[in-house]
C-alpha cells in the first residue's frame, strides 16, 4: 500500500491513464462527458455529466465493465452542488472495478435511469430515491423501497436527524 | 413527493380477473428466511408474478453509522448478515484501512482468512440445513446444527461472543485467540470433510431432493449477470468469478483452492456448487493452520488501534492513545473507497466516504441478498408455487443484509 500513484483532475487522469479501457472508451465516444476524474487509493473515479450516465454505462458496458456493482447517493449538504450519485462497475474480464459520479443539484434532482442497460440498477435506484429523495426518469417502478411509502421525507438526507423528527 | 405511489403493488391484469388470484407469502412465513413478503400472482397454481416487498427490517443502519466513530461502527456490521458475522466485519476493516493505508502484520492477515473461511462454512452450514427443511427433509437440519454449534463455540473462544463476534477491528484483531485456539480449529476441520459426506449421502441420493430441485429455478447467465446475481448462484449459472481468487484481499492470493462452476443454472448447480465451496474452505482453513506467521496480530499504529489492557494499565503513553480513542475517535483521510469481498452468499461491499473528520460521512453497504431478490421472479416465473419455496431456499438471502 501507498506506492500506487495518485492522479487528481481531467488532465491529470488522461496523462497518467490514457490507456485505461475505461478511460478510453469514454474519450473514443464522447469526451465532454467526462467532467472530472481522479485515481486514488488505487480506485479510478470518473465524473459524468448527469446527462450522460445512461449511454456511459452502455458504452462502458460494451468496453468490458460487463458487471453492475452498486450504486449510491453521498447527500454534500450544504454545499452545492448538493449530491453526489456513486456508480461501481466491475468488469470479470478485466477482474477490475471503476466508479463512476454524477453531482446533482439541490433543486428537483433527477437523473435517468440506467435500469435500460442493466436491469440489476432497478432495486438500487428505488433505495436511492426512497432514502435521498433523487428521481430517476422512466424507471419501470419508482416507488420506495425501506420505507412505508407514506413516509415523508428521505431518511439519508444529512438535513434529517439521526433519532428522526418527533 | 409529487407522484408517490400508494398503489397496491400487484394486481390482476384486467383480462384474467375470472383466473388470476393474488396470494401474500409472508411476511411471517417460514420459508421466507426472515420477514420477506412475497405478492404472488398465481394462475391456479403456476406463478405468473412475483412482487417482493422488502423494508419490513429496514433500521437505517447506514444513517447510524454516520453518527458513530470508525470503530464504532465495527458492531453494527455483525448485526447486517448475522450468518457471515467475520465477513462483515473483515469487509469494513479492510475498507477503512484502505483510506488510512494501514499495513496489517502478517498474522492478523491469516488469522482473518481462517476466520472468514470458518464464517462462510457456518453461512453455508445454515443454508444447507434451512434449504433441505423447506423441501422436506428434516433430519439434514439437526446435523448442519451440530456442526455449526462447534463454530459458533469457535467464535466464542476468540470472540467471547458467540455471533456477534466483532472481533476483526480497524487494523488487525480485537486481541490474540487463546492458546488451544488453532489446535481446535484443526481438531474441527478434520473430521468436517467426512460430515458433508454424510450431508451428501442424505441428499444427493435422495429423490424427492433432486426433483425437488433439478431444472426447477433456472436463471442464464445473462440474467444472472443483468440482475447483479452474486456469489454460489452466479457461479451455478455459468460465470466463473470469484473475489478471493481474482481480486484477492488480505492474502487470498497465498492460497490455492478451487473455484467450482456449473453451466446448470438450476437450484440443483446451486447446491452442488456450495457444497464443493464447504470442500474448499476446509482446505483454506488447513493451509492457513499450516501456515500460520508468528507476530503481532494489530498494526503498529499507536493512535488508531487500542493497546493491550496491560500495557494501558501500566504505561502513561498508552493510557493517553486509549482514552484519546475512546473519546475522540481518530481522523481518517478524505477520500472514498470500496471494498468488495466474497462472502458467504456473494459479493459484499463497503462503500465509505470521508470528509477527514473522525465519524464516516458516509457509509454505504452492498450485500448480496438485495440485488439477488430481484432474479426471484426470472426463476420463479411459470413454476408451481411450490417450487418458489425451492427457489427462495436455493438463493440462500438473510432479510437483515436486504433491509439494513
Amino acid at each position: 500500500m501507498g506506492e500506487t500513484p495518485t492522479y487528481m483532475g481531467k488532465v491529470a487522469v488522461l496523462e497518467g491513464l490514457g490507456e485505461h479501457p475505461a478511460v478510453k472508451a469514454i474519450i473514443g465516444w464522447n469526451e465532454p462527458a467526462l467532467t472530472d476524474a481522479k485515481f486514488d487509493f488505487g480506485e479510478l473515479t470518473l465524473t459524468i455529466a448527469p446527462e450522460a450516465i445512461r449511454e456511459t454505462c452502455a458504452t462502458l458496458k460494451a468496453a468490458g465493465y460487463n458487471a453492475f456493482d452498486d450504486m449510491t447517493a453521498v447527500d454534500w449538504f450544504p454545499a452545492s452542488p448538493r449530491f453526489q450519485l456513486s456508480y461501481h462497475l466491475l468488469s470479470h474480464a478485466l477482474k477490475e472495478r471503476i466508479r463512476l459520479r454524477v453531482l446533482l443539484e439541490e433543486e428537483e434532482p433527477a437523473v435517468e435511469t440506467i435500469t435500460p442497460v442493466w436491469a440489476g440498477a432497478n432495486y438500487y435506484e428505488r433505495e436511492v430515491f426512497d432514502l435521498f429523495g433523487i428521481r430517476f426518469e422512466e424507471h419501470p417502478n419508482l416507488r420506495r423501497i425501506m420505507m412505508p411509502d407514506e413516509w415523508v421525507g428521505h431518511p439519508l438526507r444529512k438535513d434529517y436527524p439521526v433519532e428522526g423528527y418527533r | 413527493m409529487a407522484g408517490m405511489s400508494t398503489a397496491p403493488v400487484l394486481e390482476v391484469a384486467q383480462g384474467a380477473k375470472d383466473q388470476h388470484m393474488i396470494i401474500n407469502m409472508g411476511p411471517q412465513h417460514p420459508a421466507t428466511h426472515g420477514v420477506l413478503r412475497l405478492v404472488v400472482e398465481i394462475d391456479g397454481e403456476i406463478i405468473v408474478r412475483v412482487y417482493p416487498e422488502i423494508g419490513y427490517l429496514h433500521t437505517g443502519i447506514e444513517k447510524t453509522c454516520e453518527a458513530k466513530f470508525y470503530h464504532q461502527v465495527v458492531p453494527l456490521t455483525d448485526r447486517i448478515n448475522y450468518l457471515d458475522p467475520l465477513a462483515n466485519n473483515l469487509c469494513y476493516a479492510l475498507a477503512v484501512e484502505k483510506l488510512l493505508s494501514l499495513e496489517i502484520p502478517p498474522k492478523a492477515q491469516w488469522m482473518r482468512v481462517l476466520l472468514a473461511e470458518l464464517s462462510r462454512l457456518n453461512s453455508h452450514l445454515i443454508w444447507l440445513g434451512t434449504h433441505a427443511m423447506d423441501i422436506g427433509a428434516l433430519t439434514v437440519f439437526l446435523y448442519t446444527f451440530r456442526e455449526r454449534e462447534d463454530i459458533l463455540r469457535l467464535f466464542e473462544a476468540v470472540a467471547g461472543q458467540r455471533m456477534m463476534t466483532s472481533y476483526i477491528r480497524i487494523g488487525g484483531l480485537a486481541l490474540e485467540p487463546p492458546l488451544d485456539f488453532l489446535d481446535r480449529v484443526q481438531g474441527f476441520i478434520k473430521t468436517l470433510p467426512e460430515k458433508i459426506d454424510e450431508y451428501s449421502n442424505l441428499l444427493t441420493g435422495n429423490p424427492i431432493f433432486r426433483n425437488r430441485l433439478k431444472g426447477v429455478g433456472y436463471l442464464s447467465q445473462d440474467d444472472a449477470v443483468a440482475l447483479g446475481v452474486t456469489g454460489p448462484p452466479l457461479r451455478a449459472s455459468g460465470v466463473d468469478i470469484d473475489l478471493r481468487r481474482d481480486m484477492p484481499y488480505s492474502g487470498y492470493e497465498k492460497f490455492q483452492f478451487k473455484v467450482p462452476v456449473s453451466n446448470d443454472g438450476d437450484c440443483w448447480a446451486r447446491y452442488e456448487v456450495r457444497l464443493v465451496e464447504m470442500r474448499e474452505s476446509v482446505k483454506i482453513i488447513q493451509q492457513a493452520l499450516d501456515g500460520m506467521p508468528e507476530g503481532a496480530v494489530k498494526a503498529d499504529a499507536p493512535k488508531i488501534v487500542l493497546p493491550d489492557r496491560e500495557k494501558m494499565k501500566t504505561q502513561m503513553e498508552a493510557l493517553i492513545h486509549h482514552f484519546k480513542i475512546v473519546t475522540e475517535g481518530f481522523a481518517v483521510p478524505a477520500g472514498e473507497v470500496y471494498q468488495g469481498i466474497e462472502c458467504g452468499h456473494g459479493q459484499m461491499g463497503y462503500y465509505i466516504v470521508s470528509d477527514g473528520t473522525a465519524k464516516p460521512y458516509r457509509v454505504h453497504m452492498r450485500y448480496p441478498s438485495f440485488p439477488m431478490l430481484q432474479a426471484l421472479e426470472v426463476m420463479a416465473k411459470g413454476r408451481m408455487l411450490a417450487d418458489l419455496v425451492a427457489v427462495i431456499g436455493s438463493i440462500d438471502i438473510v432479510l437483515g443484509e436486504i433491509d439494513r
